[in-house]
Order: structure tokens, then sequence, then C-alpha cells
């Protein structure tokens, strides 16, 4: 694509700037979803997990990572080149799109960034609570350099049929990541959680959410940030990113419906976690299918969604997986779903192009979304079980027992999320040196001779 | 003297204490906490998995009273901590025998420190 012919659309570059902005939101966002669902002596641990993607990812993106996605294919679709290896050969006037709809490359670079970062927090809440920080931070940066990266050039980067494997040569549709974000991210937790095996005490021991006004928030923050995702992904200010965002909204409302439909109808109440459970399932559903099917196909697939993935987080008490935050009940089920229901709802009135069985389509696009699904799913699987049992043999994954029964904020970080003492701790060496006895108004009952105050305190009388 | 200890309904506790304020106690110490008796606990569910939450929260009621005062103290909260006429789960009361009462601001001793 020769940068000079392209012109910059403006509204399409506010549009995309914004959208970026809005895909970062959601990793915050998943960190208190998750963050919330988990015991309180590993809050702090669960939220960093996501929090340390937004730091490793972002330098290994700039580094390497765009250019391995978004370079030129080096062939058979399977990897970009090193040309744009420390964002080399772009500058501010870069542009990248149509030729009368161009967006700047740093845009697009910052947009497909936020999936990249997102992708690897996505399967943090598999393993919570029994991972070693230090390990899961060198798990973030090889897993995105050897899964993610690769992924996303077969899915998202079109170069006129010479571009990635999936999308641009094989012709599956995935709008916005149901394969390369949801099915990869839950084919890796189901990998990650068969290498460090099941929480101590899972099964008998309670490990119900801690502070669901927590993952309400974050299941609010993820809804809202999901629009820059889905609709954001047109890279253009357009019809179709209104009907992407039109999409994406149905399908998370008729998610948390029908997820809500199943707990009321199967456990006897409709639960406040199954609300934020199932607009997740929705907006996971709709990621690849939000620019190829009409309001109906998005209803569809929210409801469909909502109920299968509420039905599938209760396999793994049957299975015996610790499946801790159902990323693989939501992601991995949600995201073969979406990208499977494609084939059935496709439009050619939304895509221009294909369409699904249920719109005279025959077999062929379904047959392709099966085979992307299928690719990208067991990749991620067999290439996370390796890098996962490769950490857990040298360096050591799981935390020992006696750190995850002291729990991992306070084992991994050193911190409590919440201050329930009512004895103030002692503080000493800060800087390096030790603070004044008295100081702060703070002496200790054990100083061997504590100053006077200068001013007697006043007695109630 | 008799310490009084009473385990009772969280949400009786403002009717209680305003009952006991009536009748002359002037303070008293609350804590809470968590245990069950016949009431047992209840259930959670939290997707598809449902816990048995043994401990309910209580409210641990106790203040120290004067003997010829106790009868007085013990009726009041009886009264006011059953909730629609007796139900399982209203909590229970106990009364041991104080040696000892100080107000630690005078040193004032037993009665006096009431």
């Amino acid at each position: 694509m020769p940068t000079d012919a392209l012109t910059l659309n403006p509204a399409s570059t506010a549009w995309l700037l914004v959208s970026a902005a809005l895909v970062m939101l959601m990793t915050p966002g998943l960190a208190l979803f998750y963050g919330g669902m988990v015991r309180v002596r590993g809050v702090l641990n669960m939220v960093m997990m996501s929090f340390a993607c937004l730091g490793i990812v972002t330098v290994l993106w700039v580094l390497y990572g765009y250019s391995l996605a978004f370079g030129r294919d080096v062939g058979w679709g399977l990897i970009g080149n090193l040309d744009a290896v420390g964002l080399h050969h772009v500058g501010k006037d870069s542009l990248i799109g149509p030729a009368h709809d161009a967006v700047p490359v740093f845009a697009f670079v910052m947009f497909q960034l936020m999936f990249a970062i997102i992708t690897p927090a996505l399967i943090s809440g598999a393993v919570a609570d029994r991972a070693r920080f230090s390990t899961w931070c060198v798990f973030v940066a090889l897993w995105v350099s050897i899964v993610y990266f690769p992924v996303a050039h077969w899915v998202f980067f079109f170069d006129g049929g010479h571009g990635g494997l999936l999308g641009d040569r094989l012709g599956a549709l995935d709008f916005a990541g149901g394969t390369a974000v949801h099915t990869n991210a839950g084919a890796a937790a189901l990998a990650l959680v068969l290498v460090l095996g099941r929480r101590r005490g899972w099964g008998s021991v309670s490990m119900r959410p801690h502070n669901l006004p927590l993952v309400m928030l974050g299941a609010g923050l993820l809804w809202f940030g999901w629009f820059g995702f889905n609709a954001g992904s047109a890279l253009a200010a357009n019809g179709l990113a209104a009907t992407a965002l039109l999409n994406t909204h149905v399908s998370a409302a008729t998610a948390m419906l029908g997820w809500l439909a199943v707990e009321r109808w199967r456990d006897g109440k409709a639960t406040s976690l199954g609300a934020a459970s199932g607009l997740v399932a929705g907006l996971v559903a709709i990621t690849p299918a939000c620019a190829s099917v009409d309001v109906w196909g998005a209803m569809a697939i929210g409801v469909i969604a909502g109920m299968v993935c509420a039905w599938a987080i209760s396999w793994k008490y049957r299975l015996g997986y610790d499946d801790a935050l159902d990323v693989i009940g939501v992601h991995l089920v949600g995201g073969i779903i979406g990208s499977l229901l494609i084939g059935l709802f496709a439009t050619s009135t939304v895509t221009s192009g294909a369409s699904g069985l249920l719109h005279g389509g025959g077999f062929s696009l379904l047959g392709k979304q099966f085979l992307a699904v299928a690719a990208v799913g067991a990749y991620s699987f067999v290439l996370t079980l390796a890098l996962g049992f490769a950490l857990e043999r040298t360096i050591g994954f799981r935390l020992t027992p006696e750190h995850e029964e002291l729990g991992a904020d306070l084992s991994q970080h050193a911190e409590a999320a919440y201050d329930y003492s009512t004895l103030r701790a002692h503080v000493h060496r800060l800087g390096g040196h030790e603070p004044e006895p008295g100081a702060w108004g703070a002496a200790s009952a054990h100083d061997p001779a504590p100053a006077p105050p200068a001013q007697p305190p006043e007695e109630p009388s | 003297m008799k310490l009084v200890t009473a385990i009772i309904k969280p949400h009786t506790a403002d009717a209680v204490r305003a009952a006991l304020d009536a009748v002359g106690i002037s303070g008293l110490t609350m804590t809470q906490v968590h245990g069950y008796g016949r009431q047992k606990g209840h259930t959670e569910i939290y997707r598809a998995a449902e816990y048995t939450i043994e401990a309910v929260p209580k409210l641990r009621l106790e203040v120290v009273v004067a003997d010829d005062h106790l009868e007085q103290v013990l009726t009041t909260i009886v009264e006011h901590a059953r909730t629609n006429g007796g139900s399982i789960g209203d909590g229970k009361i106990w009364v041991t025998p104080v040696e000892t009462l100080i107000r630690v601001r005078t040193g004032e001793r037993d009665t006096q420190a009431l």
C-alpha cells in the first residue's frame, strides 16, 4: 500500500482514536470484573495480572509485535516481516486503509495494540490464585510473541489476497476477534488450567466471589469499551461501524436475558453475577459477527450465547478442571459460538459479499468458519500447553502451597486489598532511615523512652 | 453485678439499644459476630455453584448491670430482640457474675463505675 496515494479521512481518524481509548479501558474493566470474583486474598494479584499486560505487551508491540502481525506477509499468510520493527519507517504522515478513507498508521497501531493487551489478560481469570506473578509476566511476553502476534496476522492482516491465512486468503469472517482474541484466549486458558492444576481446596473450600459490585462495575466498563472494540474495527466512521455498534449492544442485552432465564429456571434465582456473565458472553459471541449479521441475527447470537454459556460453565464441575473464572465457559465457548454462527446468520446485505446458510449462502462460509476456529483453537492450545509446561519445569509457574494459602496478594505483591485491621501497622524503613519516634503522632507503646508530647492532649471530662 | 451477653439478630439492634437506654442503661458494647444455632445457614448461588453459608451474621451485645437491675434488662432485651412473635434465629442471652468493675478514667470501682 503506497502511502502517497492515500487521503486521510478526518472523521474516521477521530473515531479510530476514540476507539483505541475505549478498548484500552476494557483491560482495567476486565481487571475489576475478575478481581471481584476471586477471594479477598487474591484481588490485587488478579488485577495485576491484567495491568501487567498493559505494560509488557505495549513494549513488545512497539518493538516487534506490530511488525509481526501487520508487516507485509513473508509467505503462506503465516506471519508478517520485520520492516516495521521499532515502528521503523512509520511516521506521523503514514496512512493505512482504502484510498479516500485512510487513517494514520499510528492510530491503527494503538487500536490493534489494545487487542494484543486484553487477549493475554483474558487468560488470567482461569488461573486465578495460583500463578507466580514473575512467571506470569514471562508467560505473557512469550505467549503474545509466539501465539497472539502470528494469529492476529492470520486473522486481521489484509493485503488484497496476499495477507493473513485465515482472513484474507481463506475468507473466514472475524470482524473484531472471535477467533484471534476469544477462541485464542479461551483455548490458552484451557491449556494453562491443565498445566497449573486446581486451586487448593477446590470443590471443598468456599471460593465464592468477594465483591460483586466490583464485578458489575467491571462488566459495565467492558460493555462500554466493547463499542470501540467492535465498531472501531470498521476503521472508519461509516454505516458499517454503526451496524457493529447496534449489533454489539443488542447481543449483549439478549445474552444477559438468556443467561438470567437459564438461572431462573435451573437455580431458582436470577443473579447479578449471572447478568454480568451473560452480557460478557453476548459481547464475546457478537465480536466476530457484528459486521456480518442484521439485528435479528445479533439477537439470536446473543440469546444462544447467553444460554449455552450459562450451561457451559457447569461443565468444569463434571470434568474436574478448575477454570476459576470461567474463561473457557465464556470466552472459548462464546468465541466458537459467535464464529460458527456467522456461517448461519451472515447476510450479504451487511457483508456486501458472503452469506450464511440461513441466507442462501450454503455451507461454504460455515466450513471456512469452522476451519478458522479449529486452526486458532488448536494452535493456541498446543503452543500454550508446551509453553506452560516449559515454564513450570524451569522457573516454576505454580505457587508453593504456603504462598497459595497465604494468598497471592501477600505472597506475590506484599500488599492487602482491604485494611481490616484495627491495630495500626508500625511504620519503618521509609527511604532507608527510621522515622523519629512520634512522627505522624504514631509513637509506639514499645518505645523505650517516649518523648513527652509538647502539649498534653486534652482530656475529655 | 452481672455481665449480660446477648446474641441477637443485627436488624433488631437499634430497637434493643433504644429500649435499654429507656430503662437506664447508659453504655454497652456491641460486636459483629458469626455463628449458627437451630437456624443453620442459608444458600447462595454463584455461576451454577451452590454454597451453604453455615455461620450467619449476628450481633453480640454485652452490658454489665447491677443485680437488682438484671431482670428488667433481660426482659427488655427479650421483648425487643424477638421477631414476629418469636422465630428461629432470634438469639440467646446468658448471664455471668462479675467480680470487679473499674472505670479507667477515675479508678472508681464496682457499682460506682456502672
